[in-house]
Parts: C-alpha cells; structure tokens; sequence
C-alpha cells in the first residue's frame, strides 16, 4: 500500500510535476509581467506592446525553470525547506542571469547589466514561493486528512441496517452465506475507517467494490445486474481508498432499488495513455428526489479528487434521459511518489 | 389479547430476506401471538392486488419500496371497508421515523426485535387506521413528491389510477374526476388537495379544472359570447377541449411554450 502523506498542495515546497501546480506558476509570472508592464507603460495602448516585449524574454525562461524543477523535485524536497527554496530561488536567478548573457551574445540584448533580470527573476520566483508556502498552511496536512477522514466514511445507514437485516434473516436457514456476508461487511467497514492518507491497489478497490455488490445482491436478489468492463488496466496503480465503492452505492440507491424490475449497473474501468477512467451507469427511474440525492456523494467525491490530484483528476456527470453516468479520469501513477 | 383465531398477516417489502426475516419472527412468538401469515408481496402495488382477494388483519409494509411505498400503501387501505391495521418498518429512515413519533403512529426498526414485534402486533389491532392526511404529509416528505395512485372505489371493487396517465381532473358539483386517455374515474379527492399533491405535474386552467402540462397540446380563444371560459385548451390523445379562466390564460400558454 502507498502512502501519499503529501497531498499536492500540502507541501510548501510545490509539486512541480502537478498540472495544477504549473498552471499557477505560468498564470502568476504572467499577472506579474502584466502589472510590470502596465506600471512601466506611459500609457494604455503601449502596455500591451511593453508586456509583448517583455513575455519574449519571460516564457523561455519560465518553460525552462519548469521543466527543470519538475526534473529536480524530489532532490530539492529532500533539502531543508530554506534551503529548497533558496535553491529554487537562486536557480531562477541564476538562469535569468545566464538568459541575458546568452542574448548579449547574440547581440539582442539591451546592453543592460546582467544582473538586473537576475534579481527581478529572483523577486518573482521568492513571491511565488511564499504564495505556496501560504497555500500549504491553509491545506495542512492534518486539515486535508481530516477533511478526507470526513469525506470517506460514508456508508448509508439505510444500506448498513438493511444488510444486517438480511444477514439475520440468513443466519437461521443458510449459516455459510450469512457468514460470508458478515465478513464482507466488515471489509467494506474496514475500508471506510481506513487511514484516508493512504492509496489502494486498483485491485483492492475493485474488489470492495464486487463485495459491496454480492452484499446489494443478497438484500435485492434477482432486481440486481452487474455488468463489469475491465479493459487493459494496471491492477497495481494506486488510486484513493472508496472512490468506487461510493458511486456503486449511489447507483444501486438511485438506480436499481426504486425500480420494481431493477436494472443493470454498468462499471467500465479502462486506461487510455495515461489516465485511468472508471465510469459508473445506472439506468435512471422517474422520481423527483433521486436527481437531488445524487449530488451529495458527487460533491464528496469531486473535493476529494481536488485534495488528491489538485486539478489532475476530474469526475464527469452525463444525465441522459434513461441512463445516469459518473466518469472519474485520473492520472496514472504506476510507481510510488 | 386472546384471539379466538390466529391473526391473517401480509407481509410488504421489496426485499426476500426481510420478508423471510419477518416469517421467522412470527413463528418464534406463536406461543404468546397466534398468527397466519397469508400472503407476501413486493411493494404496495402488488399487496393492493394481493388485498382485492383476500382480507388480512394486519400489514406489515416496509416504508421504501419501488412501485408503490408503505405509506401510499396504508393511505389505499384507508379507503377500505374494513381496513387491516398497519404497522411499519424502515431499515433507516430519519425524517419518517420523527413523523411516526409525532402522530404516534407504530413502526418497527429493522433489524426487528421479537419483543417489539410482539407489543406492536398487540397495540395495532386495537388501534384505528391512521388518519390519511396525516400519511400524505409523511409520504410527501418521505418520497418527494405526491402519490403514485389515486384510488377509485367503484361497486365496491377499488380500481387504481397511474397519477401518470391522469390527462387532467375536472370537478363538478359532487365529485372530481380523473380522466386517463382510456376513461374517466370518479374520485373521492379535493380538487385543491390534488393541486397542491402534484403541483409538478399539474395546473389550474379553471375554478374546477387541473390539467397535466405534459398533456395540453393549443388554446383556442373562446367566442367573444361565451360565458363559460376565456378560453379553451386542446388535448394530446382525446378529442376533449378543457374552459380557461381569463387569470390562467397566460400562464397556461406559457406552461405550453416550455
């Protein structure tokens, strides 16, 4: 089992390899070069020719920081926290520095000292540092675990008193089966009460996900269909505890129980590059408070994905007429971070 | 309390190991309760069905089931000569279980309690039939919206009407009636009742007429003579022309366009 004691944003020195990291740093060193060029510009219709001028010296040197800090995170997360940020500063300073000799020699520069850019890439560079330094305050480890530790554990009563209640009614005629789903269901508690910080296999999770169903299977007998589609997967990547089990849940609630006939819930689970994508149907039954009931375990899950994967993962709603679709597209991740 | 013969029970629940659950039950406190348990069924449609048969002395009906739930059920057995007591039962079900308290209405918690079992058989056949409005409220809050039938008693049988096949419901002097695209049905129901119920689906076109939006299909404006109505409203699948009120017209009109 993997452990992800660090949550993208909980870090202060960033996860330079998080989409969601980049795109922060790329939009913040633009605002930057955007307000300097407006204070800089004498008037409205030159700052745009003045920040023009200013983004071909910026986004070379910003697409090169950042392919080299995704390339250098681990051994600068392993430093001391000054120390790392003082690395990052002056590597940015540094090649600001460089930058400017390199277009000296080339004789575009503007003959200016080499070390002015150094210090306005340095300024820029210890700004953003303490952007996230502040950000990973505010998402402190133990805050984003307790937050998780009340996201997970979200079994229905509804659900937990029912299966009780049909493993009672076992005990009598069919002792083995009734024992088979008691051990089942404290899986399925074990998972819930689990330490949120730490991933699961995809296996695991999918096969929390089939005992969820033999239990449903068990109260709602032959109105229960299950349909699995596992594609090409890797069955070892990590993935967050309960993100299937949650959603099978809602699509048995919604989906299957209100309907006197029942229906088939359809779990597509497939790679494609590297994202993971695992979609959830249900067919849907006409009754007004199912649509809203639906949201809560949604809202849950979507915070979740946001806390793990900042704005790696996504979670994708399709509501057709007959059909309820969930889509969840993660990144991969085929080895430990 | 003796009982000279052993009490007819049905049991309702959509799920078979609760049923069976329940069987068990009631044969372990045959000693102290003596009952039959004459029939079972999946929801409260099928035990309606199950009750044009055969009369019972009590239903036991789970509250959340497809089709028809325990509480529209035990309105329906309201309007029954003899109604059979009902008694409850939810896995899980905060808000109908505070409205059971609050009217004093008995219901079992699952995983049920032979104890329990045993009192609430006691108490529910000397308890009347709970009052109807009572069980709209709860049914209301419980599932979100109105009924999924309304009952019709007609020479003694009770016929039930689909809510969803309802085209419009139009009333007169004494009664109300619902009409469906096959015939129309006497109800013993308020016409300001029904518009609340279904507020959803339903309009008011006129003083005495609800429509179902799904089902107007134009307006004709009336004679400039006409005393009756505004104006007229036309049907999808019968030939039927409803009265407007001058008030609903443009309400009506705009119900059409969305």
């Amino acid at each position: 089992m993997t452990s992800i004691r660090h949550f993208p944003a909980t870090h202060p020195l960033p996860d330079w390899r998080n989409f969601g990291v980049m795109l922060r740093v790329l939009l913040g060193v633009n605002l930057l070069a955007l307000a300097v060029a407006f204070i800089q510009s004498p008037s409205v219709a030159d700052w745009a020719a003045r920040y023009v001028e200013m983004a071909a010296l910026v986004e070379p040197l910003l697409l090169l920081v950042l392919g080299l800090l995704a390339g250098l995170r681990n051994p600068l997360r392993a430093l001391p926290l000054r120390v790392g940020q003082a690395g990052v500063v002056a590597l940015v300073a540094g090649l600001a520095y460089a930058q400017n000799l390199f277009w000296q020699s080339l004789g575009f520069g503007d003959g200016g000292n080499p070390w002015r850019p150094a210090i306005l890439a340095a300024a820029a560079s210890m700004l953003l540092l303490g952007y996230f330094e502040l950000r990973a305050r505010a998402f402190s480890p133990a805050q984003t675990e307790a937050r998780l530790a009340a996201l997970n554990a979200r079994i229905r009563p509804h659900f937990l008193f029912n299966s009780l209640n049909a493993v009672l009614s076992l005990i009598r005629a069919r002792p083995q089966q009734a024992e088979a789903a008691l051990e089942a269901l404290s899986d399925l508690f074990r998972a819930a009460m689990r330490d949120p910080g730490e991933l699961v296999s995809l296996a695991d999770e999918i096969a929390l996900g089939r005992q969820y169903l033999e239990l449903e299977k068990l109260r709602l007998g032959e109105r229960l269909a299950v349909d699995w589609q596992i594609g090409a997967v890797s069955m070892s990547q990590p993935i967050p505890p309960l993100m299937l089990q949650p959603l099978l849940e809602n699509a048995v609630y919604h989906g299957i129980e209100p309907a006197p006939e029942g229906g088939v819930v359809r779990i597509a689970i497939d790679q494609r590059g590297d994202e993971l994508r695992i979609a959830i149907a249900n067919p849907t039954v006409d009754e007004g408070r199912h649509a809203a009931g639906n949201q809560m375990a949604v809202a849950n899950i979507r915070e979740r994905l946001a806390l793990y994967y900042d704005l790696e993962a996504r979670l994708e709603i399709d509501a057709g007429e007959n059909n309820y679709e969930v889509r969840i597209i993660l990144p991969c991740r085929t080895t430990s971070r | 309390m003796p009982h000279d013969k052993p009490l007819k029970i049905l049991l309702v629940d959509d799920e078979p190991l609760a049923r069976s659950r329940l069987r068990e039950l009631l044969a372990d406190i045959a000693v102290q309760f003596a009952s039959e348990v004459v029939g079972e069924a999946g929801n409260g449609l099928a035990a309606l069905e199950f009750l044009r048969q055969q009369r019972v002395d009590v239903v036991l009906a789970d509250i959340r089931m497809p089709g028809m739930d325990g509480i529209e059920l035990a309105g329906h057995l309201g309007a029954f000569e003899q109604p059979p007591a009902v008694i409850f039962t939810t896995a899980y079900d905060n808000y109908a279980v505070q409205a059971f308290d609050l009217n004093a209405l008995d219901y079992l918690l699952k995983p049920v309690r032979t104890q329990r079992l045993l009192t609430a058989l006691q108490k529910a056949v000397a308890t009347p039939h709970p009052d109807p409005a009572v069980l709209a409220g709860i049914g209301r809050e419980v599932r979100g919206g109105g009924r999924t039938h309304l009952s019709c008693h007609e020479r003694g049988r009770l016929l039930l009407v689909p809510v969803a096949e309802v085209l419009y419901f139009k009333a007169d002097t004494k009664y109300v009636t619902a009409r469906t695209v096959d015939r129309e049905y006497l109800l013993d129901e308020a016409l300001t009742h029904l518009e609340s119920e279904f507020a959803e689906r339903f309009m008011r076109l006129h003083r005495a007429v609800l429509v179902a939006k799904a089902a107007l299909a134009g307006f004709e404006k009336a004679a400039g003579d006409d005393v009756e109505a505004y104006g007229w409203a036309l049907l999808r699948g019968v030939p039927d022309k409803l009265p407007v009120s001058r008030r609903q017209w443009a309400p009506a009109k705009a119900a059409l366009t969305c």
